[in-house]
């Protein structure tokens, strides 16, 4: 028995040993030739794959490798809140020409980063302004007009919905979510003033844009309210809000990317899209131009920072007719003729 | 409006059933089980892969029993056959397969975040018991149905049959039943073996469920299992209540929201159930004798 045990130490001790072996191989095996800037990005909570937000950012990324021949090798994707600042610093001591953060949740990380990094250059997705406090001049706040997209998937759902009940799922309970419930519900009452949005969040925790179980949960109990469309803005959490639509056949609305997916057909009715993956792309290609500057960068409709699609995969579900006065209100959102509540 | 709320309660309390009866059969035999959490993530993990290669959910549910048999061995082989402390042992496995799972999540698909759609378990439409509110839902989801078999099945095991009490002397006097001639090795590496097939049927629900792997998507479910047990007094009947009474309180925080009373103390609710009845409510826990302690055989 004695000696079984210690011969399975042993085996165990052999095991663990071995491991690092079997992951560093594959770390170097990724392609390194580039002429054009190098780019380091961290990756919001949802990660690679979420099919929203950053996988958004992944794409402007890949695209500035296509086309701008930017190295995009040094991706990052953090596991708990204190690996942000650590993955933000350790990609700030290579030679790189810019650092995206993506998400409200590096703002803090990025401001000190930045301040002990002031030769180089960061990016900040969905920064957070701070009443008083300037942005560090070596950074570069991407927001976008969250409320005007939403306003109009809300008056578009406002419009579709047979009884006058909508729903939104958001994810984190904080402002940056809040613009997407307001926009939306500002855009539903709009469309019809009887309409009742029923306002749901899935935590107050970073982790809320990662629980599609909840998600799942809090669509099913919208539907069985009555609500028969639903909106999220909560990052993958929002998988579960289409699994739920699919398991009762209604209708739910994608966020940051077009959402549409095979398996999700008949489903989404659309996507409140909000062009991460170009903004990246831009601030790229600035620095590869040589024209970066920091500063505030916020993106509305007008500026097709933020959209909604309308494409062949769900024309079918948006009558003609109900796109065309989607298409007017966006003109007069546009024109500055209706303003959008941010609250 | 009852019935809804009642086939949430369900839902949501699928996983802590399976978990909490897993280890219930753990810690009747002596050993401290704080690994649910990791088996959980282990078996989600292997059901989603399988699915998604054998596009068969039955072979990933297969998978999932098969992982969390592996990851329970594993705090077998350290808590039994080693000795060594059970609470460590338990953490050290959650924190290994929260990071295998992400590791491996990154190897195969990509992402260390979120493994792509997969399909679940097929829907049992029965004649006419389909309509019938709860119940219908209840038989109308395979794994909802192992559920609310394998409690009472659970109970009857633990409590009407020899390796039941076996299982319990090993928990609550090792010694006495070391010298009616049980091997306390065997019955405690039983115990813990079908604590980890058990509870990985949990695991396979939340990722067949949920249609794919998220990364750490057991979300302290192993714990809130294991202070549903403890609520249950390390009874499967009584467990499964304490999961039921969990399961209501997360449904009324999702049903609550959007009213009055702000989201972040709805949050709360779960949570400050779980103290105030483990506190007040339970009286004297009484936790099998022996449980956490590594039993030496006398030579």
């Amino acid at each position: 028995m004695k000696r079984a045990a210690r011969w399975m130490g042993w085996v165990m001790f052999g095991a663990l040993a071995l491991l690092p072996l079997g992951c560093a191989k594959k770390q170097d095996s990724k392609p390194v030739a580039s002429t054009g800037p190098r780019v380091g990005l961290v990756f919001d909570v949802g990660g690679r794959g979420d099919q929203s937000f950053n996988d958004s950012a992944w794409r402007g990324l890949q695209k500035a490798q296509a086309q701008l021949g930017a190295d995009i090798a040094n991706v990052v994707e953090p596991g708990e809140g204190s690996d942000r600042e650590s993955a933000l610093r350790g990609l700030a001591a290579k030679d790189l020409d810019l650092i995206f953060g993506v998400g409200f949740i590096f703002t803090d990380d990025i401001d000190r980063v930045a301040g002990d990094f002031p030769g180089k250059h960061f990016a900040c997705i969905d920064y957070a302004l701070k009443d008083g406090a300037a942005v560090p001049p070596n950074v570069l706040a991407l927001k976008f007009k969250e409320e005007e997209g939403s306003f109009l998937v809300g008056a578009l759902a406002a419009w579709l919905s047979k009884t006058h009940r909508l729903g939104f799922v958001g994810g984190m309970d904080i402002a940056l979510i809040h613009k997407f419930a307001a926009g939306f519900q500002a855009g539903a009452k709009y469309a019809d003033p009887n309409v009742n949005v029923i306002v749901k969040y899935a935590g107050v925790t970073g982790d809320a844009f990662k629980n599609p179980t909840k998600g799942k949960e809090l669509a099913l109990g919208m539907y069985s309210e009555g609500a028969d469309i639903i909106f999220h803005a909560s990052g993958a959490t929002g998988q579960g809000v289409f699994e739920a639509a699919k398991d009762q056949k209604k209708l739910a609305i994608g966020v940051d990317s077009d959402q549409w997916r095979p398996e999700y057909d008949g489903v989404v009715l659309t996507s409140m899209i909000k062009n991460v993956d170009e903004s990246v792309f831009q601030a790229v290609k600035a620095v590869k131009a040589g024209a970066w500057k920091g500063g505030v960068q916020e993106l509305g409709l007008k500026e097709n920072g933020v959209g909604y699609v309308y494409d062949a995969h769900n024309h079918r579900l948006i009558p003609a007719e109900i796109h065309d006065r989607l298409e007017a209100l966006k003109a007069r959102i546009i024109s500055g003729e209706i303003k959008v509540p941010k609250e | 409006m009852i019935a809804p709320f009642l086939s949430q309660v369900l839902r949501i309390s699928v996983p802590y059933l399976f978990a909490a009866l897993g280890g219930t059969f753990s810690e009747r035999g002596g050993t401290i089980n704080i690994a649910l959490e990791g088996i959980l993530l282990t078996s989600a993990f292997a059901a989603a892969v399988t699915t998604y290669f054998t596009h068969d959910p039955w072979l990933g549910l297969a998978a999932a029993v098969l992982a969390g048999l592996l990851t329970a061995l594993l705090h077998a082989v350290i808590c039994v056959t080693f000795r060594a402390d059970q609470i460590v042992s338990g953490i050290a496995i959650n924190l290994l397969a929260a990071g295998l799972t992400k590791f491996l999540l990154k190897e195969i698909f990509g992402s260390s975040s979120n493994s792509p759609r997969v399909e679940g378990l097929p829907e049992w439409h029965l004649a006419g018991v389909g309509g019938i509110p709860v119940l219908g839902d209840i038989l109308r989801s395979p794994l909802l149905l192992l559920a609310a078999i394998g409690v009472p099945v659970g109970h009857f095991l633990l409590y009407r049959t020899p390796f039941g009490l076996r299982l319990r002397a090993c928990g609550e006097h090792p010694e006495a039943a070391d010298a009616l001639g049980v091997s306390v090795t065997r019955i405690r590496y039983t115990g813990i073996l079908i604590s980890g097939a058990v509870t990985a049927l949990g695991g396979a629900w939340l990722a067949l469920d949920q249609h794919s792997f998220t990364d750490g998507m057991s979300g302290g479910r192993g714990y809130i299992a294991l202070a549903a047990m403890i609520v249950g007094k390390w009874s499967p009947l009584g467990a499964a209540g304490g999961c039921l009474l969990f399961g209501a309180a997360e449904t009324l925080q999702i049903r609550l929201q959007g009213g009055a009373v702000p989201t972040q103390f709805i949050q709360m609710i779960p949570y400050l159930l779980t103290m105030v009845v483990l506190a007040g409510f339970i009286g004297r826990a009484a936790a099998p004798r022996m449980s956490g302690v590594p039993y030496r055989k006398e030579e």
